[in-house]
């Protein structure tokens, strides 16, 4: 990982004490700032998506209007810049007259949230999965490698639609899908990143030691398998997004009248012809979104994948 | 890949049993039936029977080519699966020629000219299409090209107006066999917009990893012999330094197979594109659950043909493992 890596963090603890851990991480952190921010995309990524975290948090603030008030007069009013604008409904109305920007701010809390829950979700449950596969190997590994190809034979979005027929339409049930879809590329990583690492000396060592297997796996093998995971959870936190909207543009994701930016898109559909800013603006928001984290994850790839660096 | 395609079938199977509700109901469509008609269809699908034998029954009519009958059409899924995917074939077929005959070429000019204007242009562009929502994209190319511009339809796969019956199933090829004045150029304009939209992702990918690849070999020692032995930086880039750049991107395009699919659910609903992506969303809707299982099934069994054959073609252009 980094030149001030020390395999084992717990080896310092024992001899000189918890200063030694928080100068090494802080050296750690600067190194990796230091690489990211070379990385111009990367910054201005970071920057858009902790404004959208901003605006997720202090939603009820800034939102000029409430997401769900329904405007009567003044439906599918254009924005302020076009004839026809009213400058209380900046991005206009929906075609209930509900107020475009305010269900987008609102949009950015649902957004985030499912990229969180599903990343949180597929990262636990695939790292607990792949070090067992990877640490244990034999018949354990077989199967749950065939699962996984299982699951990696089905396009992605056409599994989740299904496994939302199964469970009913719906945000949570969207969520627990698309997690179970992500699922393989975590277990894949953590499994291959655990094989390699696993007959290194500083496991054997930990091992002769008299370290058990549990300790073994999280503690000695894991935080030495964390770099491609980093990076990986960055790249799926962008798919989740992305997945979550489509299913929610299918109609099977977050239900109407829930102010979520793929399902904004579908309740905006029919009017696509005459109204293009409620089809164009939750989009645009999306795109944003899922573009400043992949800008993000380019940067924490070079920074924290060595074989990659300065390419 | 036979004990994929089994655990793929036991997840089909599976499917229509972890459905909330009577699988029977599910499957016969029908509501309020009597009950000497609900043993009877209980004895037609075969669930008074223990669930081995049940999959045992579903394997053996797989295998005989039959994967169940349309609650809603009452046609073998099969015959519905045949006549559609021509439709989409035809569609990802398009896209992923535009995709590397335009994401090769840009992601080796990036290569190329590194660090150049004409780069970061590219490789932000290969970002924005890599982000892009496509069921969004799709929607905004139709408000400009189809409602400001009006130059293409907006959704199907040929104007009304012309009828043929159909030879290959391919809209482009069968217009031209046809004869009729203007019905290659109508089932050329409505294939257009949807031809971009699936297109975008896939053309991001190939260029970004056109690029890395391509990075990578012109460092390479015989990169540097060739441009020292004087040969034209055409003749470098275009025979040296692609053909072997080209091995991986090779990968990502096989990759891209199930990135096709998965597009062409959206990409067909929002162009009312009659292929199995819209077909498996509209039986999801309509609860048409024999087409889901198997449509489901046979997706998934082409994905994975796919997949062989690129790791066949990849021994074939890769001489370092061919034995």
């Amino acid at each position: 990982m980094t030149s001030t890596n020390t395999k084992d963090p717990n080896a310092a603890v024992g001899l000189e004490g918890g200063t030694v851990i928080a100068v090494t991480r802080r050296a750690r952190l600067a190194e990796f700032w230091y690489y990211f921010s070379q990385n111009r995309g990367a910054v201005i990524g970071l920057y858009v998506f902790l404004a959208i975290v901003a605006i997720a948090l202090l939603a009820p603030l800034i939102a000029p209007h409430s997401p769900s008030l329904q405007n009567r007069g003044f439906f599918l009013l254009p924005p302020v810049w076009q004839e026809g604008g009213n400058w209380s409904f900046l991005l206009g109305t929906d075609a209930v007259g509900r107020d475009v920007l305010s269900r987008l701010i609102y949009g950015a809390r649902f957004s985030l949230f499912i990229g969180v829950v599903v990343v949180s979700v597929a990262v636990s449950v695939g790292i607990l999965v792949g070090l067992i596969a990877g640490y244990f190997r034999g018949a354990v590994d077989t199967v749950i490698m065939r699962v996984m190809d299982i699951i990696l034979a089905f396009p992605s979005l056409l599994l989740a639609l299904v496994l939302v027929a199964i469970l009913g339409p719906g945000l949570v049930n969207a969520m627990i899908a698309i997690a179970l879809v992500q699922q393989p590329h975590y277990v894949r990583l953590t499994r291959a990143a655990v094989m390699s690492e696993k007959g290194r000396d500083y496991v054997t060592a930990a091992r002769v030691a008299g370290a058990g297997n549990i300790r073994l796996m999280f503690k000695t093998i894991l935080p030495n398998c964390t770099a491609p995971l980093i990076v990986q959870a960055a790249l799926s936190f962008s798919t989740a997004i992305l997945d979550a909207a489509a299913l929610g543009f299918l109609g099977m994701g977050a239900q109407p009248p829930t102010p979520e930016w793929g399902t904004m898109l579908a309740e905006a559909r029919e009017f696509i012809l005459r109204a293009w800013w409620v089809v164009t603006f939750p989009g645009l928001a999306i795109l944003i979104t899922v573009l400043a984290i992949n800008l993000m994850g380019d940067g924490l790839r070079d920074a924290l994948d060595p074989k990659l660096k300065r390419s | 890949m036979i004990p994929t395609f089994i655990g793929v079938s036991i997840v089909a199977f599976s499917f229509i049993r972890l459905l909330p509700g009577d699988p029977i109901m599910l499957l016969a469509g029908e509501r309020g039936m009597s009950e000497e008609r609900y043993q009877q269809l209980q004895a037609l699908y075969g669930f008074d029977q223990p669930l081995f034998v049940q999959y045992f029954n579903y394997m053996t009519d797989l295998l005989q080519g039959d994967f169940g009958t349309s609650i809603v059409t009452k046609r073998p899924v099969l015959q519905e699966f045949l006549t559609l995917f021509p439709a989409t074939i035809e569609l990802s077929l398009c896209a992923i020629i535009v995709a590397i005959a335009v994401g090769v070429p840009l992601g080796v000019i990036a290569a190329v000219r590194r660090g150049s204007w004409l780069d970061q242009t590219v490789m932000g562009a290969a970002l924005v299409g890599y982000s892009m929502p496509i069921f969004w994209w799709g929607l905004l190319l139709i408000i400009f090209f189809s409602g400001i511009l009006g130059w293409t339809p907006v959704s199907g796969r040929i104007s009304l107006l012309y009828f043929f019956p159909p030879v290959t199933g391919f809209m482009l090829i069968d217009s031209l066999l046809s004869g009729q004045a203007g019905a290659f150029k109508s089932a050329l304009s409505h294939l257009i917009l949807p031809t971009i939209v699936l297109a975008t992702i896939p053309l991001a990918v190939i260029a970004r990893q056109t690029r890395s690849a391509m990075l990578e070999v012109l460092g390479e020692d015989y990169v540097r012999t060739a441009r020292s032995k004087g040969l034209p930086p055409r003749r470098v880039i275009g025979l040296h330094a692609l053909r072997n750049a080209l091995i991986p991107v090779v990968t990502t395009i096989g990759l891209q197979v199930g990135v096709l699919l998965a597009g062409a659910i959206l990409t067909e609903t929002i162009f009312s594109w009659p292929g199995i992506g819209k077909w498996m969303v509209d039986s999801v809707f309509k609860r048409d659950y024999a087409v889901v299982q198997g449509g489901l099934l046979l997706i998934a069994a082409i994905i994975m043909i796919v997949n062989l054959i690129v790791d066949v073609l990849y021994g074939l252009i890769n001489p370092r493992i061919r034995h």
